[in-house]
């Protein structure tokens, strides 16, 4: 009886085993995760509530020695709040990101469906295309940076052998100047990765489709709009939800622009997180912009997919 | 003229009014990278000049090797190069291995796991330099190799994860299931059967963790700022003078840097588009 009673248990065990995969012990999946487990966990979710907890603390480069925080609950939240320059910049930040993304989106898309054919050298256009991508951020943005010179700048000799030596533009010191400075570099950054993305959707797209749509008589923009566009809706829209929490938190290129101190005229909100953590050393109150910046990127991101739901 | 080399419904025109977009479009993604180049080769008393030549006059490569005397360029590079190779060895163990776990295994929490994977690229490391970097302070490692490569670690495992696992899923179970069948073990039948099946997508993987931690700046510049132990970013953004720049030595650095990446990238960018559209359509 008892002999029975185990067999019947051990066979239980196994069942129970196998309906978790194929040779696969409990314990199995944990030995593969662990390692990205422990880094994560370290690198990304500690940081996070850290800095949640901070953002209602008092933090600033006095009291970092003696690790000593006082609680003061919303008062860097109601700071920020209270600041007209927090709603100015976040203006500014929604702009930047609607400008770049829409650029991105719609230059990369223009590029692959005019590169999605047969042509002689297309597969040297695609590798010239994708070079700003394959530059590192930074270097990328100091170049620029360089061009922009105001004097010795290719953009301004350009423009003043163009249209005469009226049109140089003082771009690094207006500050309104230097925001559409960096709005061009960031879209010359971000074209490549919406190009690539919407070429590999292209080829997915089966050419019967386009051919069955000649025959019926559709016209280039009815098949851009029938056909294209709601195929390519999979993979495009993860890749712009991306692209904008990535813009919005872009640093490198309004940072390095503005040689880090960038004028209140032309920051976005996660500069003005630098700005505040590392030049004018308030870190709670840095943290709880950064709270904020988190919150109305998970606010956008859930709203963009339940929208891009209902619509399907 | 029209032969099988272009698409049949392209007519002439349209054929020279694409060439003609290409062909500027081309212009404008590699002008300011010739302008790097250009800069470089100038004669350090012609660098501020009102001249377009591509190649300029009386080029020279001086500003190569003055990289190298003037500044640390050796320490950086190699300094570099240990950040990036540990931060790409750490990241492909860790990716590979989440990823094969997401892909053929079942347990609890699995959804939940891949979706809060994807919520972390939500949080560009500019969200949590600040908490890491009062960790850091806390753990006195400020300019520290390690701390700096598994901050870059971070960074590129999650997409690296959801990259795997759309490769694996395009392997056939019935491989393992069959090398269980033999008798080899779940550990066994990953790394002698499924890995090597999988190296395209290991490939990627290296090269975005590699060139992730190649060409971060905003990071390293928070966290190392020993003035013998900067990484290239730093190094090279440090020239950027408060009221000159370097410009001439900074360019020819900026290439010693940028170039090989660049080659590796180009090089890897047939495995690009395979690996972001499976990654993506799956998500």
């Amino acid at each position: 009886m008892i002999h029975m009673d185990r067999t019947v248990k051990k066979s239980k065990k196994k069942k129970g085993n196998s309906s978790f995969g194929i040779g696969q012990g409990k314990m199995t999946p944990f030995f593969f995760l662990a390692p990205a487990a422990i880094v994560l966990t370290l690198v990304v979710a500690y940081p996070l509530i850290y800095e949640i907890i901070i953002s209602f603390k008092n933090v600033t480069i006095l009291n970092l020695k003696s690790q000593i925080y006082p609680w003061i609950g919303l008062g860097n939240y109601q700071n920020i709040l209270a600041d007209s320059l927090f709603y100015s910049t976040l203006i500014r930040t929604i702009l930047w990101t609607a400008i770049n993304v829409f650029f991105h989106v719609a230059f990369g898309l223009f590029l692959a469906i005019v590169l999605n054919r047969k042509l002689p050298g297309k597969a040297l256009i695609r590798v010239l295309l994708i070079l700003p991508w394959a530059v590192p951020q930074y270097i990328a943005a100091m170049t620029w940076k360089g061009m922009y010179n105001v004097e010795y700048g290719s953009i301004n000799i350009i423009l003043t052998n163009l249209f005469g030596s009226a049109a140089a533009i003082p771009w690094l010191s207006v500050p309104s100047w230097t925001f559409l400075a960096c709005i061009i570099t960031n879209i010359w950054l971000g074209i490549p990765f919406m190009m690539m993305i919407s070429l590999g959707g292209l080829t997915s797209i089966p050419d019967e489709l386009y051919e069955a749509a000649d025959i019926d008589g559709a016209t280039g923009f009815q098949k851009f709009k029938s056909i294209t566009l709601p195929l390519l809706k999979p993979i495009l829209t993860p890749a712009i939800i991306l692209g904008t929490v990535w813009t919005f938190n872009m640093v490198n290129v309004i940072y390095i622009i503005t040689s880090g101190s960038a004028s209140d005229e032309s920051q976005i909100l996660i500069t003005m997180v630098f700005k505040r953590a590392f030049q004018y050393f308030r870190y709670g109150q840095s943290a709880a912009l950064s709270v904020i910046i988190f919150i109305i990127l998970l606010g956008f991101s859930t709203f963009f997919i339940k929208a891009q739901k209902s619509e399907d | 003229m029209k032969s099988n080399k272009f698409n049949r419904g392209d007519s002439l025109l349209k054929i020279i009014v694409i060439y003609a977009i290409l062909i500027i479009a081309c212009i404008c993604s590699i002008y300011p990278i010739l302008n790097i180049l250009t800069i470089s080769l100038r004669p350090a008393n012609a660098i501020f000049t009102k001249s377009l030549s591509i190649i300029p006059p009386n080029a020279t490569f001086d500003n190569f090797r003055q990289a190298f005397i003037q500044y640390d360029m050796l320490g950086w590079l190699s300094h570099s190069l240990i950040v990036s190779a540990s931060a790409c060895a750490f990241s492909v163990i860790v990716s590979v291995t989440a990823g094969y776990a997401f892909s053929r295994f079942e347990f609890r929490g699995k959804k939940m796991g891949l979706s809060l994977i994807l919520v972390t690229q939500m949080f560009p490391l500019a969200m949590t330099l600040l908490p890491l970097y009062l960790m850091i302070i806390n753990l006195k490692m400020t300019n520290s190799y390690m701390a700096l490569a598994i901050i870059y670690v971070s960074t590129s495992i999650p997409f690296n994860i959801w990259m795997m696992k759309g490769f694996y899923d395009t392997i056939p179970k019935s491989l393992e299931e069959s090398a269980y069948v033999d008798g080899a073990s779940v550990f066994r039948s990953f790394y002698q059967i499924i890995l090597p099946l999988a190296k395209p997508a290991v490939a990627l993987t290296a090269l975005f963790s590699f060139m992730g931690a190649w060409s971060e700046y905003i990071v390293a510049s928070v966290i190392m700022n020993e003035a013998g132990k900067l990484t290239l970013p730093v190094g090279l953004i440090s020239m950027q003078g408060q009221f000159s720049t370097a410009w001439g030595i900074y360019s020819a650095g900026a290439l010693i840097t940028a170039v090989p990446v660049m080659i590796l990238f180009i090089s890897l960018s047939k495995y690009l588009v395979g690996g972001l559209t499976v990654g993506s359509v799956k998500g």
